[in-house]
């Protein structure tokens, strides 16, 4: 008798475990100065005197770490936006939240606001957060519970209001500024330590346990709210889970890359052809894959035109736009 | 065991159900029949709890269904919707595999039990040799079937038999299904028919499903429910139920044009 479908795509979700574990480890060393692996981890050496210890461990450890969460959190909030939506192109930026982050950011560089725990991520987790409330709240003014549609039309055109505010943010700011905000937009991975990543983490762990309980409930959502509903799920909760949860980790992932494009859907759509639908796969090894997606993707962007850094967001942007055209032409 | 009394629902204002009375009982196959719009779905959706009626009882045994704890609820009462279309690619196990979602707990993984009765619930819809097909590669009559097996996962409560190979289902499960037969060609009609008489006959399963083929209902049901405009006109026997001058008034034909469509 065969096994049970989920056990064989185990060995897949180990093979995206190992895949980031080595990216992360690996990207370090690759940059414009070499650095040599038996000087970073020769103890002979004191840490003030040893460079390629310092290089590894506060100028490129940081930022790989980064791009693994920043890479992981997309991949798996796309995935749990595209079963709540039931629509395999949704993205983690489909509802808004990215505009609102980046409003926040905006605000926050053009009018030099400092908050608590620096300037920039936290405005924008705030503006991701009041995008967040803003669509929440149409969604649910004129029916009684949840509509995913009107959520997703509401996501929609918050995502053009707030481009609209952000051009005028933009205009208002003088030189220097709208170059930061340009830069800011544009997905940068470019860290300076170990604090952004801290800070954003209490908030991606407690996704990832909401993700974990809706793996299941958003299997049964694939076969529409009806279906799902008759065979014991709560829809409504499991909606609202999935709408918060995935929400909140985006803006969270946001707040520390910028709005980096297309890995929320370049990556459950590969790991989907490797693992099939199951979301109890798909789920773990989009955000293995997609950590170490991005972590590869950053390590290009320092290298390509070095020592000049490219903003990763155009290099994922340049991966993922003929992948998402390629996959639009694929079925049909 | 099913008894639906007085229910009204109407959506945004529109009345669709007026007062509709009819009871279910443990063994039964009832067909509820009627035209376009005449409130099928939505009788079978207040059925299944998916929705409340907006005054009278939907009672399954003694309480309202919508009181039932969800899972409980969904153990002894499965929906076979008139189409399913997947958001995302499941192949045909993994939607039969759906249907055990009601038994497990919230990070419980599905074992080999509830493989062992998925298949069964396959074989005994003619699809098991379809198990690792994808669902969207099937015609629409394998897809029905492939839903009515994960249905049947769903209300199963074990295996009997030696080799333990045949599902037991509770005598208190029930599977609605709405118009299982409307988008098939007569094979189709006839493969779907054969696994419902099955199921009924073998297992006493209590089946209601809604439909607006004459002859289907005749041929299945032991008890038929005409519905038109949101009324029981009539219900019993399909022999006693189904007569020229009722089904002339319920689709607002001539009586001359309807006795060809009755059964024989």
């Amino acid at each position: 008798m065969t096994p049970l479908p989920l056990r064989r795509g185990l060995p897949l979700v180990a093979a995206c475990f190992l895949a980031m574990l080595a990216a992360v480890l690996a990207a370090p060393f690759l940059g414009s100065t070499p650095i040599a692996l038996g000087r970073v981890f020769d103890r002979g050496i004191p840490f003030a005197d040893n460079v390629d210890a310092q290089i590894f461990f506060i100028a490129r450890l940081p930022r790989a770490a980064a791009a693994a969460l920043v890479g992981g959190t997309l991949a798996a909030a796309g995935v749990v936006f595209q079963g709540l939506l039931r629509n395999p192109l949704a993205t983690p930026y489909t509802l808004g939240v990215s505009a609102g982050a980046s409003l926040g950011a905006m605000v926050a560089i053009t009018f030099n606001l400092m908050l608590p725990l620096g300037g920039v991520a936290p405005a924008s987790l705030l503006g991701a957060l009041l995008a967040v409330m803003v669509v929440y709240g149409l969604s649910t003014v004129r029916h009684r519970g949840f509509s995913t549609t009107v959520l997703l039309l509401a996501g929609v055109t918050l995502n053009a209001f707030f481009s609209a505010l952000i051009l005028f943010v933009q205009f208002i700011g003088d030189f220097a500024q709208t170059y930061r905000a340009l830069r800011w937009l544009m997905g940068d991975l470019d860290v300076a330590d170990y604090t952004p990543i801290l800070t954003a983490l209490p908030l991606v762990a407690a996704a990832f346990a909401v993700f974990a309980w809706l793996a299941r409930p958003l299997n049964l959502l694939s076969m529409g709210a009806d279906a799902a509903a008759t065979r014991g799920i709560d829809v409504g909760r499991a909606e609202r889970l999935a709408f918060f949860g995935a929400s909140l980790a985006t803006g969270a992932a946001v707040s520390v890359g910028g709005p980096i494009g297309f890995i929320g859907i370049i990556v459950p759509h590969l790991v989907r052809l490797l693992v099939g639908s199951d979301h109890r796969l798909v789920l773990p090894a989009s955000t293995f894959f997609g950590a170490a997606f991005l972590v590869a993707c950053d390590a290009v962007a320092r290298i390509v035109l070095a020592p000049i850094e490219l903003p990763v967001g155009i290099v994922t942007a340049v991966i993922g736009g003929p992948f998402f055209l390629w996959l639009l032409v694929r079925k049909r | 065991m099913l008894t639906v009394r007085d229910v009204h629902f109407g959506y945004g204002g529109a009345p669709v159900l007026q007062g509709v009375t009819l009871s279910v009982r443990r063994g039964d196959l009832v067909g509820i029949l009627g035209p376009n719009g005449s409130g099928k779905t939505t009788l079978l959706r207040l059925m299944a709890g998916a929705l409340v009626p907006q005054s009278g009882q939907v009672l399954l045994g003694q309480q309202p269904v919508g009181r039932h704890a969800r899972r409980a609820l969904a153990r002894r009462l499965a929906v076979v919707p008139q189409e399913t279309h997947l958001a995302f690619d499941y192949s045909v196990i993994e939607i039969a595999l759906m249907g055990r979602y009601p038994h497990l707990g919230a990070f419980e993984v599905e074992g080999a039990a509830d493989l062992a009765i998925a298949r069964a619930a396959l074989a005994l819809t003619g699809t098991a040799h379809l198990a690792d097909r994808p669902f969207d590669t099937l015609s629409g009559g394998e897809k029905q079937r492939v839903v009515i097996a994960s249905a049947l996962a769903q209300l199963a409560d074990g295996l009997t038999g030696t080799p333990a190979a045949d599902l037991r289902v509770g005598d208190d499960a029930v599977l609605l299904l709405d118009e299982p037969t409307a988008s098939l060609d007569i094979r189709y009609q006839l493969e779907v028919a054969s696994v419902l008489g099955r199921l009924h006959d073998e297992r006493r399963l209590t089946i209601v499903l809604s439909t607006h083929d004459l002859r289907f209902a005749a041929s299945m049901c032991a008890t038929v429910v005409l519905l038109g405009r949101g009324r029981v006109l009539s219900a019993g026997p399909p022999r006693e139920v189904l007569t020229a001058e009722r089904v002339a008034e319920l689709y607002e034909i001539d009586a001359g044009r309807a006795a060809p469509l009755l059964p024989v």
